[in-house]
């Protein structure tokens, strides 16, 4: 099916389809989600306003056979950091709108009265309808109405209760193959959608094929992408133990965010760690491999269950683990699993709402370590939107502010995950200068810093750190392009073949000449294009800095501060 | 000499996670490696208290050796 643009007025609730410009033709994912909002958002709006746009775009190659494709971009100006912003998240919905040749879905516009609705995405364009039954409900709750008033297949991007009290740090969540979720997790994407009043967006089944310029040279490209990406070893450990297996790497570092941010190791690192996991879930019956979509050949999803084999969770990540783990001084598996399934419910960020949990236990409101408290706070609080619960569901920065907490870890109002910056020195930089607030995906130095992966630069040492900050943003940007998950880059960045098979791949599909030059170029621009945006919305250098307290307070065991100067961290937009 | 020594992900398996061994002087995380009937080629990041090291550097009385498969994530 030929590519088209669908585009939503939730001003006048009209819809139309409409031809892809010819400056968007090669674009796709986060180039496609960042240049229309950077095109046709005001910089300086207000992000909940009827000026901000919602655009979600599979990337450029969804939908397609090419194995781990399956990525979904959603873009708008962000609530949480008032910068530019595109967060991509895995679950059926890239492949079934790039099979509907939805290039990208754009949401703009404000609707007048006071109701909520939902939209369906089908081959003829999109239909808006009134929504009453599932307002105030669960993200499960809809994916399960929708399955009923649908079918099964259709796919399902919905928010939570948190999307629709405009809460900062809401997410947007995609359903996954097993009816589970997915997020767009960062940067409150989830309010902008309840800006727009929208509280689901269902996706026509359709069976068509994307059509390909050159099938045969496509199937190689697939097949030798495939095999680099299944014979990459850290593939197989990811399929294994999951994304948790990086609790004891880090913490053997001394680089894992504990206590919110005032020790680098934790206690209890080995009973949230992804080992600990890998039995518990054999024991109880879960799944250690899972994938969130189909042609995931990684699988690092798993489904976890409680202690009496129920179904607890699943996509349970390190990073959601970490912030409610080890940063809030939790050392229990199962009370983070029902945390991490009540945040997918509610409909907010776990990274997050996690360390503004964690704020919020420096701030007395709630001891270190009290899970259950966590807990209850969740679902008694946020989910039903008192005034604590909006306070924490508005993000560390709002929790910080709120009570005159000065060790507050974020950059850009947007909480830092799971590596500590002073102790992982690359990672700070890609913390401070990202586009996109405190990102560890934007550029994960963590690879090379940690993991030996593309080298190795000392995480304690300054030296090189801004070089490889920069390279690591640029390639992420246009990975992020093309609906690949960021998992692929460690065969990209170790195995001679993936990347010439993945450039092959996007020639193949549009009949284009790209080379990896080009692909350097598109992240270049990206990046560019998402600067500029920022800096119009009135962010300065001044920005892409660290909280204070990284310079101030060393962090044990290295006894380690962060000690770039601004000077220096303003070299990373040398290119 | 004692060193201690943290095993994960696979290597843990049919082994331990943390034990204190006594090896003889200078052996390298290699060394131990192979003592343990773990291929050295496997291993993906060592690291000698809590620094990232190579596979050759001699121990001392009281270090601590970390030894991980290949990892990724994030």
């Amino acid at each position: 099916m030929k590519d088209r643009i669908f585009r939503v007025n939730m001003t006048n609730l009209f819809t139309s389809i409409e031809e892809v410009p010819a400056a968007w033709a090669a674009l796709g994912g986060r180039g496609l989600t960042s240049e229309i909002v950077a095109a046709e958002v005001d910089p300086s709006c207000h992000p909940l306003g009827a000026s901000n746009k919602l655009v979600f775009a599979p990337g450029l190659l969804s939908g397609t056979v090419a194995a781990n494709s399956g990525r979904l971009s959603c873009g708008a100006k962000s609530p949480l950091t008032g910068t530019i912003k595109e967060s991509n998240a895995g679950g059926t919905a890239a492949q079934m709108l790039a099979r509907l040749g939805c290039k990208a879905l754009v949401i703009e516009g404000k609707p007048q009265e006071d109701k909520w609705y939902s939209l369906h995405v089908t081959p003829q364009g999109v239909t808006i309808s009134e929504e009453t039954e599932l307002v105030g409900k669960g993200n499960f709750q809809v994916v399960d109405t929708v399955h009923s008033r649908l079918g099964q297949q259709h796919g399902v991007i919905t928010i939570g209760p948190a999307g629709e009290m405009l809460l900062l740090a809401a997410n947007i969540s995609v359903k996954d193959p097993d009816g589970k979720l997915r997020s767009h997790g960062r940067g409150g994407l989830g309010a902008v959608m309840g800006s727009k009043r929208i509280k689901f967006i269902a996706i026509d089944p359709a069976d068509s094929t994307i059509p390909l310029a050159d099938p045969e040279t496509f199937k190689k490209a697939s097949r030798t992408f495939a095999k680099a990406l299944l014979e990459h070893p850290v593939s197989q450990t990811l399929g294994e133990y999951g994304t948790d297996i990086l609790i004891n790497v880090v913490n053997e570092a001394g680089a894992l965010p504990t206590r919110n941010f005032t020790k680098g190791q934790f206690e209890g690192h080995d009973a949230i760690s992804g080992e600990t996991m890998h039995e518990l879930i054999k024991k109880r019956g879960g799944k250690v491999k899972h994938f969130c979509h189909k042609g995931c050949v990684i699988q690092c999803s798993q489904v976890y269950n409680d202690k009496n084999g129920k179904y607890l969770t699943s996509g349970f990540e390190y990073e959601s683990i970490w912030a409610m783990g080890a940063d809030c001084c939790v050392d229990d598996l199962d009370i983070i699993a029902e945390a991490d399934h009540l945040m997918d419910d509610i409909g907010i960020d776990t990274i997050e709402t996690s360390v503004a949990m964690g704020v919020a236990m420096e701030a007395g409101i709630l001891d270190f370590g009290n899970g259950k408290e966590a807990l209850r706070i969740l679902r008694e609080e946020v989910a039903k939107g008192t005034p604590l619960g909006r306070i924490i569901g508005c993000g560390a920065g709002t929790v910080g502010k709120t009570f005159g907490v000065t060790r507050v870890p974020v950059v850009k109002n947007q909480a830092i995950p799971a590596y500590d910056p002073r102790a992982v020195k690359g990672i700070g930089i890609t913390y401070a200068t990202s586009t996109m607030g405190a990102d560890h995906t934007a550029g994960y130095t963590i690879a090379t810093n940690l993991l030996n992966s593309g080298g190795h630069v000392d995480p304690l040492s300054k030296q090189g750190q801004v070089e490889l900050s920069r390279n690591l943003q640029i390639a992420t940007a246009a990975v992020d392009s093309t609906g690949m998950c960021i998992f692929t880059a460690f065969a990209i960045l170790d195995d001679e073949r993936c990347l010439p098979a993945l450039v092959d791949m996007i020639n193949a599909r549009f009949g284009t000449s790209l080379t990896a030059d080009d692909v350097t170029a598109l992240g270049k621009r990206i990046l560019k294009t998402e600067r500029q945006f920022n800096m119009q919305a009135g962010f300065t250098s001044a920005h892409d800095r660290l909280p204070e307290f990284f310079s101030l307070e060393a962090v044990s065991p290295h006894n380690a501060t962060w000690d770039f100067s601004g000077r220096e961290i303003d070299e990373f937009w040398d290119f | 000499m004692k060193v201690r020594v943290r095993l994960f992900g696979a290597f843990r398996q049919g082994r331990f996670r943390d034990k204190i061994l006594d090896l003889e002087a200078g052996i390298t995380p290699s060394g131990v490696m192979e003592s343990l009937g773990i291929d050295a080629g496997k291993a993906g990041i060592i690291m000698v208290n809590s620094r990232h090291a190579s596979l050759d550097r001699a121990l001392s009385e009281g270090d601590i050796l970390a030894v991980f498969p290949a990892v990724g994530g994030g």
